[in-house]
């Protein structure tokens, strides 16, 4: 998870219940225009990134879950879920959001304050 | 005089702080005991193997009678603690005996977890605590019938070896897809479940309770999909919460558990607590290991000693006899983790190392278990492991010796094994004419037992049993593996999968020595390609293995929107459906109407989230996914043949749209492209396609391996058949025979180069059994694909793929 100390920083939003995402899948959340892809491995943990792939955008919640890792379904970009990283020769990040299961396996996701959307 | 000390709960993390007590200085207090359970204190942990049958009670007793009266200490047996009066420092029993004390030590552990369906108060629905229900479970096995276990847990498995062992039927439901997920991954659960249903348990994984059935007694139990179980007997072995309660009504601080402070007092100073009903840090523990360490700091804090207890690191072993199973870590908290994984289907092992900054934060051990302890002080003493990587896995007495050897799949397989599927040639055979003859090389294998003589898709492992009977002596050729994930290729895959009769993506992955825990994006798809190719209706299709294409019924576009295309069998089309489809194109403002390649309309531009209501406007007027998107059967063009031409020699038209309902709906290696043409002027283009017919005069010409994409192929002639029925006949056998032997992403041509042209005209056209079998195994497989994926989507199937599961507004974040 990204947020291994939840403190009173985050503003957590409850998105949901953990099995309301498959394992090895992933769901989408809408903020705004932004989309968040919140996925699930198959060892029922679960991250939050950005939905654009760094190279050319593709809907990354789309792509196939192994591991801790996203294949981005357009290009097959292969992306770290907990650092946001492209592995191997690819170079780019998308962004991760701090999310965490809480009481009752409910998801808390904090989109964090953004300005200007 | 010495001080009173007084505990509650006489059950392992009361018995073991006592023994540190008196260890420390004998005379330091005056003790009393209170125990809820009539008897003396025993080792709670093996109450497994006394349920088992494989203990008795006394042999599980860790102190006797003569213990408390050797060190002066006074065990009230039977008697609950009700009350503490933390004012006048008394404790009072539920018959009025009230008791002084100057130290109290709260070690009242857990109660079991009770799920409140209906029906969970019948007699008959036990947990799994005390030696009371261990009587009561051994008292209802000995009626027979079957138990049904709820939890797939440590405990509720331990609970069904049990009684498995005493006789009963068992049944465990467990929640979740794979069991003890929480200790061990998918895979681990897997060789766990293949094990136990070994015995006879059986195992209903995803297996929500809805109520226990019954009057006076247990005599069942319903599901939640309606599935009605009769048994005599339910155990409830879903988990446990800290006995808190006496606690929290004596004012005490309470969160999960009683919060103690490193030296585990609670918050009043003359209280300690110890063992599961305490908190500490945040964690309560379920283990005896935390509770160990908790018990000798209490002693310390109760003889005025400075001890500070810090938290543990635990670790599983689940306690069924001749299950090794081994389990470390907190894989949830993890993060920039890397593994490995190493596992030996021969032997049944599996193991994973999960590393973090080179030191080891987690360990799953199956079939092999020696070395856990070893991993589990490396990984508590938070070594780095950077020099000791290579070979970590092979455990501490790794001194450089063999490797993993690539191939023991093969070495394992049983003799009735089918090594090759043409000529049907099992592994003993293969091995008793190696030695029997003494074979030296697949040409010889070829010769004697017809193995690989034909597709040569089994070729490696000809190679591998050669290799595994002659030993070093032979070589085996270099295989391209499937993908990083494995060292086996494509076709080694695909036979072993049918010699072994894998029927899940974790299976073929346990039994195939994957390198990985949950494989990639390249051999994921693959495998689960092969399985329900091989297993219809037997493997289940994993949606989180194909790509999003097949998972959502439509193509993905460059903007992440999607195209929908209907079905237009045989390119056939009506008024009513070009209206429906252009009011669909109207009602939801899809910017693109097109007339594709492959003669019908494709809507592009739709948002994932009208695909649903798309499909049942499309189904509405008749109209059914054309799979556009699919590794399968796409298209059959036509032209029109003796309807109208006046060159047509049969009808085109027909024979196309015959074929297109025989076939749409299957899943192939690659897609499939079929054409037929009412003449050799050929306008359906049938000669650039995977099958194409030509219909002459005298019948039919068939085609086949042909490909106008990356690569420009014409077609190679297949053969030449009388009747329109024959010409499907050989189209389902060409296409279930490709479907058998093609490697994922290998179209018809490719596959057909590989085993060779000559050998495809040979299985389909030379036997008629042969081809007539190819046939009915794709009929079959039909029967399983053959609905519509959209009028499934609309009726709510994976609903979830199309909906966002949440939406935030923005004013709410921003504040
Ligand atoms: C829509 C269409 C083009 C058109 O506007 O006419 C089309 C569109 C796509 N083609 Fe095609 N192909 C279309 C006819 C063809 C044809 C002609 C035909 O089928 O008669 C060919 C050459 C014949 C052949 O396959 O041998 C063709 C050869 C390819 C290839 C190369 C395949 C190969 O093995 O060489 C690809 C790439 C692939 O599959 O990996 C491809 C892949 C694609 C994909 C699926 C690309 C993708 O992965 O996103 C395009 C999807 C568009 C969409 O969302 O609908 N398309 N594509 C045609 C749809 C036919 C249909 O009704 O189903
Ligand atoms: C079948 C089984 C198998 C297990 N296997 C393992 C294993 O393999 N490895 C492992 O590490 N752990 C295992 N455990 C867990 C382990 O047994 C517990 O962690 C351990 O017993 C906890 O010790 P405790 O003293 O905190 O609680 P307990 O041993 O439960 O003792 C608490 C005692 O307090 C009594 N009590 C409660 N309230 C009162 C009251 N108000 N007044 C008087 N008495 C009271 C209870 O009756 C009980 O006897 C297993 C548990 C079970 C049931
Ligand atoms: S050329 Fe042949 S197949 Fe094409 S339309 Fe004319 S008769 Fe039909
Ligand atoms: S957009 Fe993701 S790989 Fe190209």
């Amino acid at each position: 998870m990204n947020a291994p100390f939840p403190s009173l920083l985050h503003d957590w939003t409850d998105i949901g219940h953990v099995s309301d995402v498959p394992a090895r899948g992933a769901r989408v959340v809408r903020f705004g225009a932004i989309e968040i892809g919140v996925f699930r491995t198959a060892d029922d943990r679960i991250f939050a990134i950005d939905n654009r792939c760094p190279h050319r955008g593709g809907p990354l919640s789309e792509g196939i879950v192994h591991g801790d890792f996203v294949t981005c379904p357009l290009h097959n970009w292969v992306l770290n879920l907990a650092t946001g990283k492209a592995q191997g020769a690819d170079e780019g990040c998308v962004k991760t959001f701090p999310v965490r299961v809480g009481e009752g396996g409910r998801l808390l996701l904090d989109v964090g304050v953004v300005v200007g959307v | 005089m010495a001080q009173r000390l007084v505990v509650i709960g006489n059950g392992m993390a009361a018995g073991r702080a006592l023994e540190h007590l008196i260890e420390a200085d004998p005379t330091a207090y005056d003790v009393t005991v209170f125990g809820a359970e009539p008897r003396v204190n025993y080792n709670r942990i093996l109450l497994s193997p006394v349920l088992a049958g494989e203990k008795t009670f006394d042999e599980i007793v860790t102190h006797t009678d003569t213990w408390y009266a050797d060190n002066r200490i006074n065990l009230v047996k039977g008697r609950e603690i009700v009350a503490i009066d933390r004012d006048l420092r008394t404790v009072e029993t539920a018959d009025g005996i009230v008791a002084p004390y100057d130290k109290l030590l709260i070690a009242t552990g857990s109660v079991p977890f009770i799920i409140p369906v209906p029906g969970h108060k019948l007699p008959g629905v036990v947990s799994f605590r005390d030696l009371d229900d261990v009587e009561t479970m051994r008292r209802a096995a000995a009626g027979g019938g079957r138990a049904v276990v709820i939890g797939g847990g440590l405990l509720g498995l331990e609970a069904a070896a049990g009684l498995r062992m005493q006789g009963m039927d068992v049944t465990v439901l467990h929640i979740a897809p794979t069991l003890m997920e929480r200790q061990l991954d998918a895979s681990a659960g897997y060789l766990l479940e293949r094990e136990l249903a070994g015995r006879g348990i059986e195992i209903r994984t995803r297996a929500n309770t809805h109520a226990i059935l019954g009057d006076t007694h247990v005599t069942g139990v319903r599901l939640d999909d309606g599935t009605e179980i009769p048994c005599a007997i339910v155990v409830m072995a879903v988990g446990i919460r800290p006995n808190a309660a006496l606690a929290k009504s004596a004012g005490l601080e309470v969160n999960r558990g009683v919060l103690v402070d490193d030296a585990m007092r609670t918050s009043d100073p003359t209280i300690l607590a110890v063992g599961e009903c305490a908190e500490h840090r945040g964690l309560c523990y379920g283990l005896v290991a935390p509770l160990y360490e908790m018990a000798k700091v209490a002693a310390k804090t109760l003889t005025g000693t400075d001890a500070a207890y810090v938290g543990s690191v635990t670790s599983t072993k689940l306690k069924v006899t001749g299950v090794d199973l081994f389990s470390a870590g907190d894989f949830a908290e993890a993060k920039d983790r890397e593994e490995i994984v190493l596992r030996d289907a021969a032997r049944g092992v599996y193991k994973r190392i999960v590393l973090k900054d080179n030191r080891i934060i987690g360990a799953v051990l199956y079939g092999e278990t020696a070395d856990g302890g070893w991993f589990f002080d490396l990984m508590r003493e938070g070594r780095d492991v950077t020099e000791l990587r290579e070979t970590l896995i092979f455990g501490r007495a790794y001194a450089g010796g063999a490797p993993l050897d690539p191939m023991a799949a093969v070495a394992a397989l049983p003799d009735s094994a089918e090594i090759c599927g043409c000529n049907g040639v099992c592994k003993g055979t293969i091995v008793t004419a190696i030695t029997a003859k003494g074979l030296g090389s697949v040409d010889d294998v070829r010769a004697h037992t017809k193995a690989s003589a034909s597709c040569g898709s089994c070729t490696g492992l000809v190679e591998q049993l050669l290799a595994v009977t002659l030993g070093d002596g032979f070589k085996v050729s270099a295989v391209k593996p499937m993908c990083t994930c494995t060292d086996l290729s494509h076709d080694d895959v695909r036979r072993l999968i049918v010699a072994k009769e894998l029927k899940s993506i974790p299976a073929a992955m346990q039994e195939l020595n994957w390198k990985t825990s949950c494989g990639c994006h390249k051999c994921r798809p693959a495998l689960n390609y092969y399985m329900i190719a091989n297993w219809p209706g037997e493997a289940a299709d994993d949606y989180q293995s194909r790509f999003i294409n097949e998972r959502v019924h439509a193509n993905i576009q460059k903007d992440g929107t999607y195209s929908v295309v209907p079905r237009m069998w045989g390119g056939v089309t009506t008024a009513a459906e070009l209206r429906a489809i252009a009011d669909v194109a109207d009602k939801f403002q899809i910017p693109t109407v097109k007339v594709t390649g492959g003669q019908r309309i494709d809507l592009l531009g739709v948002r994932k989230e009208d695909l649903p209501a798309v499909w049942s406007d499309l189904n509405a007027a008749g109209m059914v996914s054309g799979h556009a998107y699919a590794k399968g059967v796409r298209t059959v063009k036509t032209c029109v043949g003796t309807d109208w031409c006046r060159f047509g020699t049969q009808d085109s038209t027909g024979l196309g749209i015959k074929l297109e309902k025989a076939m749409w709906g299957a899943w192939t290696p690659a897609k499939v492209k079929m054409a037929v043409s009412g003449c050799p002027r050929n306008c359906a283009e049938a000669t650039c396609k995977d099958f194409g017919v030509i219909c002459v005069d005298s019948g039919y010409d068939l085609h086949f391996a042909g490909a106008a994409g990356l690569d420009i192929k014409g077609t190679e002639v297949l053969c030449h058949v009388d009747t329109e029925a024959e010409a499907i006949e050989y189209g389902l056998a060409l296409v279930q025979l490709y479907r058998e032997q093609g490697h994922y992403l290998e179209r018809i041509y490719k596959w057909a180069k590989r085993i060779g042209l000559d050998t495809v005209r040979n299985l389909i056209c030379d036997d008629a059994d042969r081809r007539k079998a190819l046939v009915e195994r794709f009929v079959y497989s039909q029967t399983f694909f053959q609905t519509d994926p959209w009028a499934e989507r609309v009726a709510g199937t994976d609903a979830h793929e199309f909906a966002p599961i949440a939406r935030i507004p923005l004013a709410e974040a921003a504040e």
